[in-house]
Parts: C-alpha cells; sequence; structure tokens
C-alpha cells in the first residue's frame, strides 16, 4: 500500500515546502447537524465538521456519496435544509447579504472551469473585483497580472478562454478565483476533466497555493496530492463522513471496510 | 513469435515531415466546377434544367423591367410611350407611377414644406443608431443616442420643445430617486425608480411643459398623426417597435425564468397571451376597444397605440427567444458568476445575458423582421402605410389598373430593410466569435 505511487510525475517531483503550512486553533468553517435533501432524497447526512483556519483537507468517496455536494453548500451554491452553517462567523441563511458576503470570501475552482467565453483572460479576472469589491480598473488588473504570472500564463492574458488549453483554463480559474484574495479556498474536481499531462500542472498550482498556507477543501481523486499536502483527508460514503484521518494514517491504516475497499480500488492499479 | 514480429514492427521516426502544399489539381475554379456542377450524370441534368428556368424567368421578366417608363402622368400616358417606344405587343414596366407619387409614398400627407423635418429625423436615427450597432465609435456618443428619441420626436410631430423635454426629465427624476433611495434600500429605490416618474409623467409634467411654453415659447409647427403616411409610418412604427420590444422582451424572458411566484406567473400569463392571440386583432382592440376602457375625452394617439401593441407582441417573442438562449447556458455560468459573489442583476447583465443574447441574434433579428413586415397590417385600422397608399393610388383616375410596380416597389424597399437588418445580425455573430478557430 505504501508504495502505491501517484499517477501524476509532476508534483511529486520536489519536496513540499511546508514552513508556512501551519494549522491554527482559529475556526474558518463549522458546520454542525448539517442534512441536506434533493426532494425525498436524502443527499448529506448528519455532517458534523470544524474546518481551522490554515488547513488542507482533501474529500474522497465514490460518486454519489455527496462530496461535491457538501462543499457546494459552503457558499450556498446548494441550499441545505437542516443544522447550521458558519464560514468566516457569519452564518449561512436565506439573507442574501450573508450570502454574497460568503461568496466574495470564498473563491472556487469547478469541474469544468467555468470561465468566461466571452471575457478575455484578463477580463475573466478582474471582472469580479472590480464590480463585487469596487476596485478601480487599473489596480485589479494589476493584481490580476500578479496572480496569473503565479499560475505562469501571464502571456496568454489577452486571450478568449476558448484558446486555452484545458489545465491552463483551470490555472486562470483559481486565477480568477485569488483575485478577490479569498481567506478560503473549495475545490471541486478540479483535475477531472483534464488530461494526465495537464493534471500535474493544475495540480502544482494548488500545491503552490497550499505552501502559502491558504484555506483549501478540495474533492479530488488525486491520492497523490492528499499524501503531499492535505493535512486531513475525509472519506464519504452514502452521504456521510465514514472516516477521517491525517494522511498517513488514512492511507496506511484505514479503520472501516468500505474505506478499505475504496482505497484498494483506486490505488490498487 | 513474437521475436520476429518485432523485428519488423520496429520503427524510430529521426527527422519530422515538414507541412506541404495540396497537389495543384485539387484547387482552382475548374475543380469547383467539375465537383458542384458536372460530377456526375443527375448532377449535370440538374444543372441543365436550372439553368433552363432560371432562363425561362429571365427572358419573361428582364424585358418588362428593360422596356420600363419612367416619366409620365398616368398609365394612359405610360402606354402610349410605350407604343411609340417599344411597339404596343411589348412587356413593358410602368415605374412611372413611382417617380409620379414618389413623395406621397415616401412622406404621406406630411406638409410638403416640412418635407425636411422627416429627413432630419432620419439622419438623427442613423446618428444615433450608429454608436449602438458599430464598436468603432467613441462610448460618449451614447448619450446622443440616448437623447434622440425626444429630438426625433421633436422634429417629427413638433409643438412646443418643452414637452419632450419634460418627459425626458422624467427618466432623470427617476434615476435621482433610485439613488437617493438606494442609500436606505434596495427594493424601494427599485419601487421608488418606477412609482416616482409615473406620477411624475401623470400629474407634472403636463403643466411644467405648458407653463415653460408659455414662458419660453419655442417650437416647430405641429403635424398631427393623421398626416404620416407611407414608409415614413412603416419605418417610425417598425424602429420604435424593435428598440422598446427589445429590453421588454429580456425583462419578460428574466421574469420567466425568475423563482418568485408573482414575477414568474404575470411574465408567463404575459406571453402566452399576448403570442396566442393574432396581431391583427391586437391591433383592432388598440384602434377600437381601446377607447372603451380609457377615460372619456382622454385622446390617446392612434399611432401611439399602434406602436403600444406592436411593441408588447414583439416582446413576447423576443421573451421566448432570448428564454431559449438563457436556457442553452451552461449551468456552471450561473454558478461561477454566483461563486464569485455577483449580485443577481450584475451577473445576468456582466455573464449571463451577453452570452444568451449572442446565441439568440438570429431568432431575436427574425423577430425584428417579422415586425417591421407586420407594420404593413395597419392598414387595416385606416392608417396609410405604403399598402394602403397604394390602394389610394390606384383608385385614383390616372393610376387606375396598375398593380405590379407599386407592389414590386413596396416590396423592393421592404426587402432592403429586411436584408440590411439579416447581414449586420450575421456580422454581429461573426464579430462576437469567439470560440478557438
Amino acid at each position: 500500500m505504501t508504495d502505491a505511487a501517484p499517477a501524476t510525475p509532476l508534483e511529486t517531483q520536489r519536496e513540499i515546502d511546508r514552513s508556512h503550512m501551519t494549522v491554527s486553533d482559529e475556526v474558518a468553517i463549522q458546520i454542525s447537524g448539517m442534512n441536506k435533501w434533493y426532494g425525498s432524497f436524502h443527499v448529506l447526512r448528519d455532517i458534523n465538521l470544524t474546518v481551522y483556519r490554515g488547513e488542507r483537507i482533501v474529500i474522497c468517496g465514490p460518486s454519489g456519496s455527496g462530496k461535491s455536494t457538501l462543499i457546494r453548500c459552503l457558499n450556498r451554491l446548494e441550499e441545505h435544509q437542516q443544522g447550521e452553517i458558519v464560514v468566516d462567523g457569519t452564518e449561512l441563511s436565506n439573507d442574501l447579504k450573508n450570502i454574497d458576503k460568503i461568496r466574495s470570501e470564498v473563491g472556487m475552482v469547478f469541474q469544468h472551469f467555468n470561465l468566461f467565453p466571452h471575457l478575455t483572460i484578463l477580463e475573466n479576472c478582474t471582472l469580479a473585483p472590480i464590480w463585487v469589491r469596487k476596485v478601480p480598473k487599473k489596480e485589479a488588473e494589476e493584481t490580476a497580472m500578479h496572480f496569473l504570472e503565479k499560475v505562469k500564463i501571464p502571456e496568454q492574458a489577452h486571450k478568449y478562454p476558448g484558446q486555452l488549453s484545458g489545465g491552463q483554463q483551470q490555472r486562470v480559474a483559481i486565477a480568477r478565483s485569488l483575485c478577490m484574495r479569498p481567506r478560503i479556498m473549495l475545490f471541486d474536481e478540479p483535475t477531472s476533466a483534464l488530461d494526465p499531462e495537464m493534471i500535474a500542472e493544475v495540480l502544482d498550482t494548488m500545491i503552490e497555493l497550499a505552501e502559502e498556507g491558504m484555506t483549501m477543501l478540495c474533492v479530488t481523486h488525486e491520492m497523490g496530492f492528499a499524501r503531499k499536502v492535505a493535512n486531513r483527508v475525509i472519506f464519504m460514503d452514502q452521504g456521510q463522513i465514514v472516516e477521517q484521518n491525517e494522511p498517513e494514517e488514512f492511507f496506511n491504516n484505514p479503520q472501516s471496510d468500505r474505506t478499505k475497499l475504496f482505497l484498494s480500488q483506486i490505488l490498487g492499479h | 513469435m513474437s521475436d520476429t514480429h518485432a523485428q519488423t514492427v520496429r520503427f524510430v521516426r529521426e527527422s519530422m515531415l515538414p507541412e506541404q502544399e495540396p497537389p495543384l489539381a485539387e484547387s482552382g475554379v475548374l475543380k469547383w466546377v467539375r465537383e458542384n456542377l458536372f460530377s456526375g450524370w443527375l448532377n449535370i441534368l440538374l444543372t441543365v434544367l436550372s439553368l433552363a428556368f432560371i432562363w425561362f424567368v429571365l427572358s419573361h421578366l428582364l424585358p418588362w423591367f428593360l422596356n420600363s417608363v419612367w416619366s409620365a402622368g398616368s398609365l394612359s400616358e405610360c402606354r402610349e410611350i410605350r407604343d411609340e417606344v417599344f411597339g404596343p405587343d411589348a412587356s413593358s414596366a410602368c415605374f412611372a407611377v413611382i417617380t409620379d407619387r414618389w413623395h406621397q409614398l415616401v412622406f404621406g400627407f406630411y406638409p410638403p414644406e416640412f418635407y425636411w423635418r422627416p429627413i432630419v429625423a432620419l439622419l438623427l436615427f442613423l446618428a444615433a443608431m450608429a454608436p449602438v450597432l458599430f464598436a468603432g465609435i467613441p462610448r460618449k456618443a451614447l448619450w446622443f443616442s440616448a437623447a434622440a428619441p425626444f429630438l426625433i420626436y421633436f422634429v417629427l410631430w413638433g409643438g412646443t420643445i418643452w414637452g419632450p423635454l419634460a418627459v425626458a426629465l422624467g427618466f432623470v427624476v427617476g434615476y435621482a430617486t433610485f439613488v437617493g433611495l438606494s442609500r436606505f434600500n434596495a427594493l424601494l429605490a427599485t419601487l421608488g425608480a418606477i412609482v416616482v416618474p409615473i406620477l411624475y409623467w401623470l400629474f407634472v409634467a403636463g403643466p411644467l411643459a405648458g407653463a415653460l411654453a408659455s414662458v419660453l415659447p419655442i417650437g416647430l409647427t405641429f403635424v398631427p398623426s393623421d398626416d404620416f403616411g407611407g414608409f415614413q409610418l412603416s419605418f417610425i412604427i417598425g424602429m420604435a417597435g424593435i428598440l422598446l420590444s427589445l429590453p421588454l422582451g429580456i425583462l419578460l424572458a428574466l421574469g420567466r425564468q425568475s423563482n418568485l411566484f408573482i414575477i414568474n406567473k404575470t411574465s408567463v400569463a404575459f406571453i402566452e397571451i399576448i403570442r396566442g392571440v393574432p396581431l391583427i386583432v391586437w391591433l383592432f382592440t388598440a384602434s377600437l376597444l381601446l377607447n372603451y376602457f380609457l377615460p372619456p375625452g382622454t385622446n390617446f394617439d392612434l399611432m401611439l397605440r399602434v406602436i403600444i401593441m406592436v411593441t408588447l407582441f414583439a416582446s413576447a417573442y423576443i421573451a421566448e427567444v432570448v428564454r431559449g438562449g438563457l436556457a442553452a447556458l451552461p449551468k456552471g455560468q450561473y454558478e461561477a458568476a454566483d461563486a464569485l459573489g455577483l449580485d443577481y442583476w450584475r451577473s445576468m447583465r456582466l455573464i449571463i445575458l451577453p452570452q444568451a443574447l449572442k446565441i439568440s441574434i438570429p431568432g431575436i433579428v427574425n423577430t425584428f423582421i417579422g415586425l417591421f413586415k407586420d407594420t404593413t397590417l395597419v392598414v387595416f385600422i385606416g392608417l396609410l402605410d405604403p399598402i394602403g397608399l397604394s390602394n389610394a393610388i390606384r383608385a385614383s383616375t390616372e393610376w387606375n389598373g396598375i398593380y405590379w410596380e407599386l407592389f414590386v416597389f413596396i416590396g423592393l424597399m421592404f426587402f432592403i430593410c429586411c436584408f440590411s437588418m439579416s447581414r449586420y445580425s450575421i456580422y454581429l455573430e461573426n464579430k462576437l466569435q469567439r470560440e478557438h478557430r
């Protein structure tokens, strides 16, 4: 089990700099007794989870286990029907003001990038800062170029999303979120729609982000990433948290039978 | 077995091949003709048949056009000229009716001494549309476009200039109310921005304009709507309908997608009722029935009523076309806009509508073209659009018996307008093309 090599070569090639990866005891997200239904289908059942600032959490599990739905509840892309979610000290309720406040503090990266195809890369990155944060255009563009350099594609700034490869698009999507200077980043299967060669470049960007101490929640099947970067791995099945542990323990010594089965299936070949 | 096989299969490319031009025989005019016109027996037969058909049509139509008479006072004079020049059996068009009645066809019964006013209005209209239609013009010109409707109204109808100015001031009042109230509450501000201007228009605008006019009488001679006719009338109704129905249609489409129960159901009911009844019925409603519902004594301009009906009718269609565009957008676009913290109106204006409208361009322009041609229906409620005028012209003793020339001309004018719209929509689609080529 220990030498089950991750499929992504690039990110394993360098040592992770852990000097800024510190978990504080300040609570970033608090979920208590949360339940969600789609019609009569009970998707999320009694979720209790506390995320501390600086934590890097990987959520994994079979498809349909509710992991995407869980992180989509954190910025109200999905509504929960029972229980309490507090993000950054603000409770998620029907109050539109609170929702907009939380959304502007929480960045999200989607499986299918969801860049705005009618805007250039630069416009994609400056739109929300200009219209939500009221940042002057000049300043927003400088910030955008800073983050585009960080994800290593400043030369694409004036192209349209359709002209970029999948990996590049996903890195732009990450830069677009970062331009809002979020305190928490959510990743919803960010590499699932990418070719293997492009997965590495996106994971590299995510690792750099983790090294800077960003609070991250990632739904992903990249177990190499989980092992290297995460400080906590959560395994979900049938809408419930089945097991959570530190990555070493989680991969080497899984406790529940469901987790063992899942790990043997995704690491077995 | 595997050993021998591996030897024959082994291959390593040492240099990559450069790109090459296609062979010469695979390009050029000859290839096109061979491939598209004469590629097989069936194809050759169809080509020959098509050419024969084109020749048949042209051989009948061309002499009629080429032998046409452009200058005569009546149909009988036309026939005399034809008999003299081309012989009595020649087929000949009498376009003299167009030159003779040109002013009437274009301006209707607008007073001849004021013909410059519709021309100025048209120039104002074109200047106002330019910055809306084409990107190369400075954005500041849009302020002129916003002021143009009031100017154009003033130039066409005349009267005191304070009337249109007082109406325009209503929008400023609305905006000021919105800015003033939005410090307290967004919903209150929106309501105020709708209610206050309406109250202003109903109770303040009229007396204000009257007072200003008595102090400082600036104006043009008033021309009543009854004098409007011809292409001028079609153009005013058509363009006003087009320009007003687009924003209304977009709002209806958004209303139909809304989660708010009352807004949603109102939009659905409006769209279905307007769309489910023929336009001609709405026009009769506008011309006859509306007077029964309005307080006695209110004189509500017939042309204005027609413009309102045509606008409402087209906006129901636009709403459905735009709804198609909205539905075609991936859900991820809505989610990405939400996740960035954009509120509803900003995400609609900046993310959703630009893309949805781009998808809907062909449908929207289709509706516009339909609307523009449907303006000819106003002939049934007694407005003298080109069709109505053609009936009047044919009823006169000079031109009794003329049919084709008038309708060919009217058709051509409509075709030019509609074809330009169609071309513009293709230009716009290409300009907004963002996909990788």
